[in-house]
């Protein structure tokens, strides 16, 4: 699809507003290496990516999105605060609907501030609503962070946490590890022959492959430490799911989230960032009072939110898809960092979506 | 105009298409002498035979390059985006029936589901540094499946051949392959998985939604689906 002026337009108009804040403008290439991509989000980008081929530096990737080439620049510069800005095409793959387009512009404003992250993760959101003004738009906001630290304050095995926090951001497999944990779902048959058997490895016939006998045992004596822990309670898992199934407005959700508070301390901090940033938000002229607030949102977007969450819809076309997204990723910045993480929050807008609903108005 | 019918052009899937049709009234044949690839529809008017690749068939019938053909419902699963806008189902054929499976080392007892598999892909990556291997050449079910059900931190390397002997060869974990029997996993030292069907394959009929179908074909096709009963 050719770029349509109004586009190029409101692309400039929206970056001239992450420009007046200071943020620094950066470009990325298109031609990604495929492999931290890979890395970072597994086999499933592939079904969104395009991937092609070079013979000298092997798979690459047409840039899905700006946040990692833009994450790695910073780990490298170190500077801080920072913030960045950006608008340029990513690409990516429609393999259902063939009315969404391949190519799109996003506009991004992405903020690494350790000192004060409350406030940036206000100022971002704000930023974004600013340039959306007007649209009348629905705002969705969730903070993965909540979850994260319920699981991490669970009574349990800190395997047993590490596997649910795993899988965070892929609910399906999390319901069914927390129901195992729970003892809410029967051991596989073969699961309880092989914690029966006085020598599992026995059976196991010749070794193959690069998994190794030694790596099977550690497994199997993984299993036997989970076999012979208590449940997770009833109590810790209703809990989880009092978070989870949270959809309210803001300020009633943080009520709610204060009372789970009482019996899941764990929460707690998470529960005052929640707080100081619908303050923080207040400040900069957002309307907290009607903002909606859900406990599962951002769960199935790409894996690296780890905090406050949102996107911008249009509320008379469910249809499309959301006009702008973003949220808090600290965790991509310790994976792309090598260990040393910086408090990051960004956001996109794509400047087509604008255009096409101002048409419509 | 005629009505293009793709059907495999050799072997096994050619005769059992080939006999499914002329049981139903509908004689095909390959004209001449054995290695050409024309061929003949006795029987009834306006329907021509093509023989192709099995594997090219998907590709023509989303094409529209031809109007009707039979081939494995994996081909046509693995090979189309959107399939439910360019190709209708017409009959399963009930041959040429073979499961796309995951396999792996029977040598891992601790693994038979793939909630196993995904515990076992995430230790592997961290003991070992990179993301458990799975050969394959279905990429695109296989990812499908193992995204439906949650598995994570492995990646496929693709394998056109002789997969079954990846693992031993190390440059697999565990494998993704067709069988009907399961001799030659067993045979190569492999499992599979208790709940790891990706696809449950058969021969089948399939017509292109995007194919030309004027009023004369409709005819002709109308005539067609009587004889077949579809």
């Amino acid at each position: 699809m050719p770029l349509a002026a109004p586009i190029i337009d409101e692309a400039r108009r929206i970056r001239a507003l992450f420009d007046a804040t200071g943020a620094v403008g950066v470009s990325a290439d298109v031609l990604q290496p495929a492999e931290t991509l890979l890395d970072l989000y597994g086999e499933d980008i592939r079904a969104r990516a395009y991937v092609t081929h070079d013979p000298l530096k092997g798979e690459m990737m047409l840039r899905p999105d700006f946040t990692v080439p833009v994450v790695q620049m910073h780990m490298e510069s170190r500077a801080e605060p920072a913030r960045y800005t950006y608008s340029g095409k990513v690409f990516r793959k429609q393999e259902e609907d063939p009315s969404r387009p391949n190519e799109y512009i996003q506009v991004g404003y992405e903020v690494f501030d350790g000192q004060a992250p409350v406030e940036a993760d206000a100022e971002v959101f704000a930023k974004v609503s600013e340039a959306l003004d007007g649209l009348h738009l629905r705002a969705a906001t969730g903070d993965i962070g909540l979850l994260l630290a319920a699981v991490r304050g669970l009574n349990t095995l800190e395997s047993r946490k590490a596997a649910l926090l795993r899988h965070v951001w892929r609910p399906r497999r999390f319901r069914a590890l927390l129901e195992r944990f729970g003892g809410r779902s029967p051991v596989p048959p073969t699961r309880a022959a092989l914690l029966a058997a006085s020598d599992p490895l026995a059976a196991a016939g010749p070794e193959i492959g690069l998994r190794s006998m030694a790596d099977v045992a550690a497994r199997i004596a993984a299993l036997k430490e989970d076999a012979a822990a208590p449940a997770i309670s009833g109590e810790e898992i209703a809990h989880i799911d009092a978070i989870l199934t949270l959809r309210n407005t803001a300020p009633n959700a943080l009520g709610i989230l204060r009372d789970i508070a009482v019996d899941l301390p764990a929460i707690s901090d998470a529960v005052a960032r929640m707080e100081e940033r619908l303050e923080a938000m207040a400040r900069l002229g957002v309307s907290v009072e009607t903002l909606e607030f859900e406990g599962n949102y951002g769960r199935t977007s790409m894996e690296y939110y780890d905090g406050f969450v949102f996107g911008f819809y249009a509320a008379a076309r469910p249809d499309l898809p959301a006009v702008a997204t973003g949220g808090r990723y600290d965790a991509l910045t310790r994976v792309l960092g090598q260990g040393r993480a910086v408090p990051a929050v960004g956001a996109v807008i794509r400047p087509d979506l604008v255009v096409q609903l101002r048409r419509q108005a | 105009m005629t009505i293009k019918l793709g059907v495999p052009s050799k072997g096994r899937l050619m005769d059992k298409t080939f006999e499914w049709f002329g049981a139903r009234g509908l004689t095909l044949a390959k004209d001449g002498a054995e290695r050409e690839y024309a061929g003949r529809v006795d029987g009834i008017e306006g329907l021509e035979l093509v023989l192709l690749s099995a594997g090219e068939i998907p590709r023509e019938l989303a094409a529209g390059r031809i109007h009707l053909g039979v081939t494995g419902s994996d081909l046509v699963n693995e090979k189309l985006s959107n399939i439910s806008a360019t190709v209708q189902e017409l009959a399963p054929m009930g041959f040429g029936g073979a499961d796309l499976i995951i396999a792996v080392p029977q040598c891992w007892v601790d693994v038979d589901t793939l909630d196993d598999l995904d515990a076992a892909a995430a230790a592997f990556r961290k003991a070992h540094g990179f993301r458990l291997r799975i050969a394959t050449k279905y990429h695109r079910l296989v990812r499908d499946f193992l995204k439906a059900n949650g598995v994570a931190d492995y990646q496929l390397v693709d394998s056109q051949g002789a997969t079954e002997g990846t693992v031993k060869n190390e440059t697999a974990e565990a494998i993704a392959d067709i069988t009907s029997t399961g001799e030659t996993l067993r045979a190569n030292g492999l499992k599979i998985l208790a709940d790891g069907l990706v696809h449950a394959s058969q021969a089948t009929l399939y017509k292109s939604r995007v194919a030309d179908w004027s009023g004369e074909d409709r005819a002709t096709m109308a005539e067609i689906e009587a004889r077949l009963k579809l």
